[in-house]
């Protein structure tokens, strides 16, 4: 195979589409207009790097990602992973696959089933992908809890007993597990305090240096983004504005969008707030 | 010298009876509001923040909540006014705006009639000046097309604009206190910039006194006059914004400071954490319940310290920490910038 370092990306999306259609009657559909959702986006995400994905609400950050995943059948375009079409192929071809690609969500609250616990919630990737059973599978999972900042003793516990940070770090050791080469992190730290938003992001840092993961890092907050990322695309309406190195997008943005984005995050600096507003004023 | 206070809260202290235990969600919070200031509470979750602007309000009477100390609005005690007393004042007198655009108003109902409706609970007008009213706010609020959009349902608008329609609603009887709950937090950045704007400059130009409840201190720092941090209860410092932002003495509020990411500055390598969880309220640690995520803990923290001046130049500016100013000085600067010590096992990687 193909592992000399000019082989393809890891992840190359090629002209990736997502229309909704909006239909309207009662006995007969009929499709009158389209959502517009993903409209044409590329990117692509080299072994070991992050990319960030930063937009608004609706922008179709998260629509893109489940579209990647085949979580919903995009409308048209291309996602290769390891040079490998993806797009359009069956649920059980998928299936190995998932393996390399995992998913962190953003709510942390609904993202673990609270009826079981959290050995099972870790190890079930483990089990149905035939990985490992028995004590071997219990002796990963209470592996892979310590990695992510918990203890083993709470393998048999419930998800309503942990906080919400605390339940983020059940999250990434289930897609973990499977040791994947590709993590898409939709917003993981927006509903979390931010003393445990930094805890978080550090993690995901440390565990990308010793695992070599890829991050497609999906998020609103442009300053998280910057930092976790080594490369930013800013999406807007379906369409991926600007594109480039994390601070070359902060720091030299050329896209109107972008820069009027940047312009909203409020900096916490009394001084320097001020003087921002004042030089708007006049 | 500063105007009399409008609103005086003092030593106020809000409990909760569960099956576990009671809960002291806030535990001896004073603070003054003087007319056109802003004053930002800043916490966690549970750090009891909400619970103090609902208490202020008369929102968290219920059969299970012990509710002690006072809350003055120009000599009447808010804590103590009757059901109907209260229904006078509110909305009149002092208003709130809720973090959630989007279950804060009802959906069955237009905008534009549900405004209407609390503005015909105080004041004897006509449904049509009422609606005429209702035009004249929206378009204060920075609402376009405000004739038409007051007959909208509230699915029809945005989240920014339903956030604005609940400032318009707050501000309907002209009241001189405003309570914002997280205005913003539901709101795209851009929005939120817009929103903040529009406080702001209804501070400015109705003279509003807004206490203001977040976590995010990037907002805090575009609108605030005063802050106080609060933590598990209790509020752990107090200050000026310049105060609170250059010169920060409580060890919590260093690591609010140092987590935050920062687009107009190089990144540091890693982000300076604060370890740890919140404590539960139902088991906090004896003294300061900060202790144990603090990296600065020393044999006097078992001891919780009032919340006193221990600057001699800033009379108010208070924190509860033991250690002195020198060493506060020195223990905050974490590469450069204000921040939290990172805890040993990160040091060592």
């Amino acid at each position: 195979m193909n592992d000399s370092a000019s082989g393809p990306p890891l992840l190359e999306v090629t002209d990736l589409v997502k229309h909704f259609p909006i239909k309207r009657g009662i006995l007969i559909d009929r499709e009158v207009d389209k959502v517009r959702a993903v409209d044409g986006v590329s990117f692509r995400v080299e072994q070991g790097e992050t990319l960030g994905l930063v937009g608004e609400s609706g922008s179709g950050k998260s629509t893109a990602c489940r579209a990647v995943l085949q979580l919903i059948k995009p409308t048209s375009g291309s996602v290769r992973f390891e040079g490998r079409e993806i797009s359009g192929i069956g649920r059980r071809e998928m299936r190995p696959l998932r393996r390399e690609m995992q998913m962190i969500f953003q709510d942390p609250y609904a993202s673990l089933n609270p009826r079981k616990r959290i050995g099972q919630i870790v190890g079930d990737p483990l089990k149905r992908q035939g990985i490992a059973s028995g004590s071997e599978l219990r002796r990963q999972v209470q592996e892979l809890l310590e990695r992510v900042g918990l203890s083993s003793e709470h393998y048999n516990r419930f998800p309503h007993e942990f906080s919400g940070g605390q339940r983020q770090r059940i999250g990434i050791a289930r897609a973990l597990s499977l040791k994947p080469k590709l993590v898409i992190c939709d917003e993981p730290v927006s509903a979390l305090d931010v003393s445990i938003q930094a805890q978080i992001v550090n993690l995901l840092d440390d565990l990308q240096d010793e695992f070599g993961l890829a991050y497609l890092f999906v998020a609103h907050d442009i300053g998280v983004v910057r930092h976790i990322s080594d490369r930013i695309a800013v999406m807007n309406e379906g369409k991926i504005v600007e594109q480039g190195s994390a601070d070359q997008v902060c720091e030299n943005p050329q896209d109107g969008y972008t820069k009027k984005l940047l312009a909203a995050v409020p900096i916490p600096d009394p001084r320097e707030s001020r003087e921002r507003h004042s030089g708007s004023v006049q | 010298m500063s105007p009399e206070p409008l609103l005086s809260v003092s030593d106020l202290r809000v409990g909760f009876a569960t099956e576990e235990g009671v809960v002291q969600a806030v535990d001896g919070i004073s603070f003054d509001l003087r007319p056109g200031e802003v004053v930002a509470i800043v916490g966690e979750s549970g750090s009891g923040k909400s619970v103090t602007a609902q208490t202020i309000i008369g929102l968290t009477r219920a059969n299970n909540a012990r509710i002690e100390g006072s809350v003055m609005l120009e000599g009447e005690d808010l804590l103590s006014a009757s059901d109907s007393d209260l229904r006078r004042l509110r909305g009149e007198r002092i208003a709130m705006v809720f973090q959630d655009p989007m279950t804060s108003f009802n959906p069955v109902y237009r905008i534009g009639d549900q405004i209407v409706e609390a503005i015909r609970a105080h004041r004897e007008t006509s449904k049509g000046d009422g609606r005429q009213r209702v035009v004249e706010l929206f378009e204060a609020v920075g609402i376009p097309n405000a004739e038409r959009r007051v007959d909208d349902y509230p699915h029809e608008f945005s989240g920014g604009m339903r956030q604005r329609a609940m400032i318009a609603m707050a501000l309907a009887l002209e009241p001189e206190v405003l309570i914002a709950d997280e205005p913003t937090t539901a709101l795209d950045v851009t929005i939120q910039a817009q929103i903040l704007d529009l406080l702001e400059q209804l501070n400015r130009e109705r003279n509003l006194a807004t206490i203001l409840i977040t976590h995010d201190l990037g907002v805090v720092a575009e609108v605030a006059d005063r802050v106080l941090v609060m933590y598990a209860g209790k509020v752990v410092e107090e200050g000026t914004l310049d105060e609170i932002f250059y010169d920060p003495q409580h060890p919590y509020t260093w690591g609010l400071l140092g987590s935050l990411t920062r687009i107009d500055r190089p990144r540091p390598h890693r982000l300076p954490q604060i370890a740890g969880s919140p404590p539960s309220l139902l088991d906090l640690p004896d003294g300061c319940p900060f202790r144990p995520r603090c990296p600065h803990e020393f044999s006097k923290c078992p001891q919780y310290p009032g919340l006193e001046a221990r600057l001699p130049e800033a009379a108010d500016h208070r924190d509860r920490c033991w250690l002195t100013p020198e060493e506060k000085k020195a223990k905050r600067m974490v590469e450069g910038q204000i921040g939290l010590e990172p805890p040993p096992e990160v040091r060592q990687a």
